[in-house]
């Protein structure tokens, strides 16, 4: 006997989906074209100069900079030249680079966009609301799925894989952004006001400079999940040590999967550690 | 003069405003009203004036909104409905544009926790409310300096403001507000978090600070002994109403009810002290002996500009004021009891303190506390009036 729950028709929400997704792409068309290709050629002129860099001369940049970072202590430098030229030696250098690349972008966007969004969160409860689950779902829907539209809107490469690392990387930001400026004691927004500072004068004088550090925090998470994005954009065709992973796993190469997976740990631990100690010195 | 003029202002936290304000002209109680309505009374139909260069302290304990009715003065909080003045000029109805420049030039507040920014350095903090208002570099960091020299801080200005102790940061609060150079000064439970020496201390600097500055300061606190030390004037309220306004004496002598009578029992010592436990060593000088020389060197050394006379049996005789001496001194007499004057309250040391606050009131000399003719000490008025704020050694 057909249950109760049997009896309703199905409801076409793949269907629905799909219909705002052709719209979607025929509508914005042009812009998304704008978009691919511009995107594309300047973050693929960025990762040739990355790789035309000299690899000493990058690994004894970065080496410098752990060392100045961290306050001229010698652990993170000694990992850093190490690691870097574990990598090199692999014969893995070109895809390090193109992967810190698409990192660095990545980031760099979410940031541009999550500070900014995440300011808007703090101040008014309506954008809160309106925001939060907005961002539960970016977080919690499989990094999979948004790979579709990321094919529809942008094609393949490196401008899809940027579009899909910031929309999965980008929720820290936000998120830690808000609650750091809401954090900021009550007294001292009132300190604030009770002078007369203008919403600017508050914001770039008080909140932010005491959010900083929170907010370092959701930065530095927001690196982190975007390079966890790195192996997943590469089957949409972002070069780098992504694409080592995926083949490797496809031969079941394991010794090559190992070494590819092990170059972005390295990276990962150098980038986290780096932007921790840019938090810490910052206090 | 009159500077601030609150007119029936009332703040009601929540939704249902309006039931909520009909409870309370029902004389309901703040918790029936939050069961009924949901709304939290901050503050109800409160007016009161404050002159310029008075220091108007509103005093009640937690939860019976003081501390909002601070915040509506300078309108960190909305009031819900009523008027506030300053200098004339309508707070409650003011744009945005008019509100802060009232912030920036009329008025400054001082905080209970300091609200100092942890980021900045002293100097930086003190500058603040003058670089909000962009005045150029070099005014600001003079003006800054001048107050944290005022403030005896001067020395720390590059330190962060954990770096220093409770007592310290609020007087860096303190100087923050003053280098604004404001009219009126907001202090909301400003001593409340010092310890009770450093309390003290601060409470004497602010009132000396007012002696020779003149600002209109609203000091709210929870201490009534801290509100008679320093307010000319007090506001005594519950439950977001004022249930008396007047001086320290008037509200000891007369409560205008029961809660305020039960409120100052505690601290009304004049039923249970005598002239003994409050008299100190009076400044004498013996008539059988000395002359008028020895009297004026003697109110060099005491600093004082009058001395009671005795005999060898430390009967009182009267007392000598410095003009007296002088002459006597000039005229070549070798004796002071010519000079003596005689109209001198006196009180047994078993008076009551609010009998000695009687005869002390309208008495131009201290008050002698004799026995059977002999001296024992004397009362001076500044005594009384601290003997009636404190209330620990009773308990």
């Amino acid at each position: 006997m057909d249950s109760i729950l049997d009896k309703m028709n199905k409801i076409p929400l793949a269907e629905w989906v799909d219909d705002a997704m052709s719209w979607l792409t025929t509508t914005f068309r042009t812009s998304f074209t704008f978009i691919k290709d511009n995107g594309k050629a300047v973050m693929e002129q960025t990762a040739d100069w990355l790789k035309d860099v000299p690899a000493i001369v990058f690994i004894i940049a970065l080496v410098l900079l752990a060392f100045f970072i961290t306050g001229k202590k010698f652990g993170l430098s000694i990992f850093t030249l190490l690691g870097l030229l574990l990598v090199y030696n692999q014969g893995l250098w070109p895809q390090l680079m193109d992967t810190f690349n698409l990192v660095i972008y990545a980031s760099l966007l979410s940031v541009i966009i999550g500070v900014p969004t995440g300011i808007l969160m703090a101040k008014s409860d309506t954008a809160e609301k309106i925001i939060k689950p907005i961002l539960d779902f970016m977080q919690t829907m499989p990094a999979f799925v948004y790979l579709i539209p990321a094919v529809a809107f942008f094609g393949i490469g490196l401008v899809p894989g940027v579009f899909a690392s910031i929309i999965f990387a980008l929720p820290p930001t936000v998120r830690m952004t808000n609650l750091g400026i809401r954090q900021v004691p009550k007294e001292l927004v009132e300190a604030t006001d009770s002078f007369g500072s203008t919403a600017s004068q508050k914001l770039f004088k008080v909140e932010l400079p005491l959010a900083k550090s929170t907010i370092m925090a959701g930065i530095n998470q927001t690196v982190m999940l975007a390079l966890s994005m790195v192996v997943i954009a590469s089957m949409i065709g972002a070069d780098g040590l992504g694409r080592n992973v995926v083949s490797a796993l496809q031969r079941s190469q394991a010794g090559a999967g190992f070494v590819a997976g092990i170059s972005l740990v390295i990276l990962a631990i150098i980038l986290d550690r780096l932007t921790q100690s840019l938090n810490k010195q910052k206090k | 003069m009159e500077k601030i003029k609150v007119e029936n202002v009332s703040k009601i936290f929540g939704r249902n405003i309006k039931e909520a304000s009909r409870l309370v002209s029902e004389q309901r109680s703040k918790t029936d009203i939050l069961k009924e309505t949901g709304a939290t009374v901050g503050v109800y139909d409160a007016s009161f004036t404050v002159n310029e260069g008075e220091i108007f302290v509103i005093m009640g304990l937690s939860g019976s909104g003081k501390s909002t009715l601070v915040r509506l003065l300078n309108r960190l909080i909305e009031p819900t409905s009523g008027n506030i003045y300053i200098d004339g000029a309508n707070i409650a109805t003011m744009n945005k544009e008019q509100l802060r420049k009232v912030r920036r030039e009329k008025m400054s507040m001082v905080f209970q926790n300091f609200g100092l920014f942890p980021h900045r350095t002293l100097l930086q903090n003190t500058e603040y409310g003058l670089e909000i208002r962009k005045k150029d570099k070099e005014t600001r960091r003079k003006k800054a300096e001048q107050a944290l020299e005022n403030a005896g801080l001067l020395a720390y200005k590059d330190q962060y403001p954990n770096q220093l102790s409770g007592g310290m940061q609020q007087r860096v609060g303190l100087a923050r507000a003053l280098a604004n150079d404001p009219e009126i000064l907001l202090m909301d439970e400003a001593f409340s978090a010092l310890d009770p020496l450093i309390r003290k201390e601060m409470q004497d600097e602010l009132i000396e600070l007012q002696e020779n500055v003149q600002k209109t300061i609203v000091f709210i606190t929870h201490d009534l002994n801290e509100a008679l030390r320093i307010g000319d004037r007090i506001a005594i309220m519950k439950d977001g109403q004022i249930m008396q306004i007047g001086t320290g004496e008037e509200i000891l002598t007369s409560p205008a009810n029961d809660y305020v009578r039960n409120f100052v029992e505690d601290v009304d010592r004049s039923k249970v002290l005598t002239a003994e436990n409050i008299m100190v060593r009076p400044v004498t000088i013996n008539i059988d002996h000395d002359g008028p020389k020895v009297a004026l060197q003697r109110m060099r050394e005491e600093e004082v500009s009058l001395l009671l006379a005795i005999d060898r049996q430390r009967n009182l005789k009267g007392y000598v004021t410095a003009d007296d001496a002088l002459k006597a001194a000039k005229e070549g007499k070798a004796n002071l009891s010519e000079v003596l004057q005689q109209d001198i309250n006196t009180v047994t040391p078993e008076t009551l303190i609010q009998d000695v606050f009687n005869v002390i009131y309208d008495s131009p000399t201290p008050v002698a506390v004799v026995k059977d003719k002999r001296l024992l000490g004397v009362i001076i008025r500044g005594v009384v009036i601290e003997a009636l704020a404190k209330n620990e050694e009773v308990e």
